[in-house]
């Protein structure tokens, strides 16, 4: 252990490390969204991620977002454990009837001001699952949303797009 | 009943209708142990049930003419077949004679239908769901969901507690149920192939692959060899990028979050190389009824190579750090017993049955191609802890990780897709294959139009699920996490 250890703290982080020039646009492109979330709330962004119904490959790309690759925490922007919490709601899946209820006391508990972002082609539109006895639909159709990120799932990259999409909107209001 | 052998029979099964008295002498020879339950569903008038036949080696299916909607219970002889019982109810309206359990399960009284998969009775409103009863001193109940703290799916736990020590849980699922069987019917095949794709995301291939065998079993029709190595590539691959997400999350939910940090490298890079080579990072829709519908050549073979050569290196190095943490070991060694009695009645599959004695893997048991063709182990370990089952994900990714490069040494030329005959034609197929959670069962029938009259995929986690009750019994709340990530099974491919 104390050698991976000391290979953490001796060793450049990997998203440095590569080469590839996506990575360093990725790394500007998180930068970005940081400093957008200062100048807009003065502090980084609290994330609640809600799945409404999904197939759970939408979590996975999100899950991603932490790894040492895309390291979200760096640039401040991290995963809350409540809804209170919680400047944004990322909100994947068609919203099933079975979660419908839970996601509005969701939305409900969170504070103003605050953002959803529907993630993924079924938070979009409800996807392939659209038009089933079980599922509402799309996220809007159950709560207000801010931002629609398409892909199924999307690439962890686009989900960084989109925080930054997001912000700056807000910004220009 | 009819009987199939995996590894010769090519022809239509026949899904064998069986009097009452049949059906009921394979349910108490299942609770005697000598048949597995594979699945149990319901149909148009029908409840069906394949079994696996532990002695022969064969999956038998059988069905139950129901003229006056009702079925004798299965779960009344064998309780693994409980859940999927009151599915069958909630779906399809047929009623279980003397079940356990009356109770709804899926049907949260939300759909605005009752029976949508039978006769759509007008929805009446909704009963409260009654946990069981826990009678005791000093018990207090502990819920938990549908929306968890952090970012996994929606379900609801009621643990009930004394003190520190958890002395029962009870899931309440059905959250995610996305009404999969009914959209599956009436969609022509390479639309059910994607929703298939989409029962549970982290089994995108697995799923896709039993959907497709089920598909061209149906059909009559065989893949072509390269694109059965092409998909035991993809299977392999998912099956490493999830045994490493895994085995990272439980050291975190073990505090011990610098294994998840290296797992999620080790992870990222395999995405990252399905992307190159098959152009979507969780290779969905890749495998198709007939074949796949994408090919690699050099380049792709020499990405491949490079990620087998840095993950053997850097996986090896992980495992050292697992076995010198005393600190995590004493985390995982003794938590969350699941004993192999149990494992063997669930019939569970995956790491789960396999860290509990269970020896069960459907590329060696159903010996689908190309596995018959490739040398690997199948491990098994009898402690049934979080530590074996943590055990048991390291070897496979070992396994997993010889067998890609045998397929990449052994790719054959030649296509990648044998055609689905045009002419439409009715027929019945299944499959069973083993995603990296278990084994995957789909049943499928297709109708005069050659579209799906009916489709079922049983996700391995529902006869997983209900173990995770019995495996925290007696252990404290706080090592649930840590005993649930150990088994991860999937809301989404239970809920469908
Ligand atoms: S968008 Fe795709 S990955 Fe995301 S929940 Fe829907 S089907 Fe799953």
């Amino acid at each position: 252990m104390k050698k991976l250890l000391l290979q953490g703290i001796l060793q450049r982080p990997l998203t440095e490390k590569a080469p590839a020039a996506d990575e360093t646009a990725l790394a500007d492109l998180a930068e970005t969204v940081n400093r957008a979330a200062k100048k807009r709330l003065g502090r980084s962004l609290a994330i609640r991620q809600v799945d409404a119904g999904s197939c759970n490959g939408c979590e996975l790309e999100i899950h991603a977002l932490g790894n040492a690759f895309y390291d979200l925490e760096r640039f401040g922007l991290h995963f809350v454990a409540s809804p209170r919490h919680a400047d944004i709601l990322l909100v994947t899946g068609p919203v099933t009837k079975n979660m419908q209820e839970a996601l509005k006391r969701t939305y409900a508990a969170a504070p103003d001001p605050k953002w959803v972002i529907a993630l993924g082609d079924c938070a979009c539109t409800g996807g392939l699952f659209a038009g089933s006895y079980a599922v509402a639909g799309g996220i809007a159709e159950t709560v207000p949303v801010d931002l629609h990120i398409r892909g199924c799932p999307p690439h962890p990259e686009k989900i960084l797009q989109g925080l930054l999409a997001l912000l700056e909107r807000q910004q220009s209001l | 009943m009819t009987k199939h052998d995996h590894s010769t029979s090519r022809e239509t099964p026949p899904a064998g209708i069986v009097s009452t008295e049949t059906w009921e002498s394979i349910c108490r020879q299942m609770a005697e142990g000598q048949y597995n339950l594979l699945s149990l569903w319901g149909d148009d008038g029908f409840v069906r049930m394949a079994v696996w036949d532990i002695d022969a080696n064969a999956t038998h299916i059988v069905s139950l003419d129901c003229p006056d909607g009702t079925f004798p219970s299965v779960a009344r002889h064998h309780l693994p077949a409980l859940r999927q019982e009151r599915t069958i109810r909630d779906l399809f309206g047929l009623a279980p004679l003397d079940a356990p359990d009356e109770r709804p399960w899926l049907d949260h009284g939300k759909w605005g239908v009752r029976a949508p998969l039978g006769q759509k009775l007008p929805a009446t409103a909704p009963a409260p769901y009654v946990f069981l009863p826990v009678e005791g001193e000093s018990l207090h109940k502990i819920p938990v969901g549908p929306v968890h703290a952090g970012i996994i799916e929606p379900g609801h736990f009621r643990f009930t507690a004394s003190g520190e020590t958890v002395v029962r849980l009870e899931e309440r699922l059905g959250y995610v149920h996305k009404g999969i069987e009914q959209l599956m019917a009436g969609a022509d095949l390479s639309h059910a192939a994607k929703l298939a794709g989409r029962v549970s995301g982290d089994s995108a291939v697995a799923c896709q692959l039993a959907f497709a065998r089920a598909a061209e079993n149906a059909r009559g029709i065989e893949a072509p060899p390269r694109a059965h190595r092409l998909r035991a590539l993809m299977a392999e691959m998912e099956r490493i990028a999830n045994h490493f997400g895994d085995i990272g999350a439980i050291c975190n939910d073990a505090a011990f979050s610098l294994m998840l940090a290296h797992c999620g490298v080790l992870r990222e890079r395999v995405l990252r190389a399905a992307d190159a080579c098959f152009g979507h990072r969780l290779m969905r829709d890749v495998i198709v009824p007939g074949g796949v519908a994408a090919d690699i050549g050099a380049k792709e073979i020499d990405i491949l190579r490079g990620l087998l050569e840095g993950l053997q290196k850097d996986f090896s190095r992980l495992v050292q750090l697992y076995d010198n943490t005393p600190s995590l070991l004493e985390r995982t060694v003794g938590t969350g017993v699941l004993r192999s009695k149990l494992a063997r009645q669930y019939a569970a599959g995956g790491y789960i049955g396999r860290a509990s004695g269970r020896d069960f893997d459907a590329r060696r048991m159903v010996n689908y191609p190309p596995y018959g063709d490739l040398q690997f182990e199948v491990p098994v370990r009898a402690d049934g802890d979080v530590n074996a089952r943590v055990w048991i994900r390291i070897l496979e990714v070992r396994q997993s990780l010889a067998l890609i490069g045998q397929l990449l040494d052994g790719l054959p030329e030649g296509g990648i897709s044998a055609a689905v005959p045009s002419a439409p034609a009715s027929g019945e197929g299944f499959a069973l294959v083993e995603g990296f959670r278990g084994d995957i069962f789909v049943w499928l029938a297709l109708g005069k139009d050659g579209h799906v009259r009916r489709c079922h995929l049983r996700d391995p986690s529902w006869f997983q699920w209900p173990l995770l009750e019995a495996v925290i019994e007696g252990n404290i709340v706080a090592d649930f996490p840590l005993c649930n990530k150990s088994f991860n099974c999937s809301y989404s491919g239970h809920d469908l």
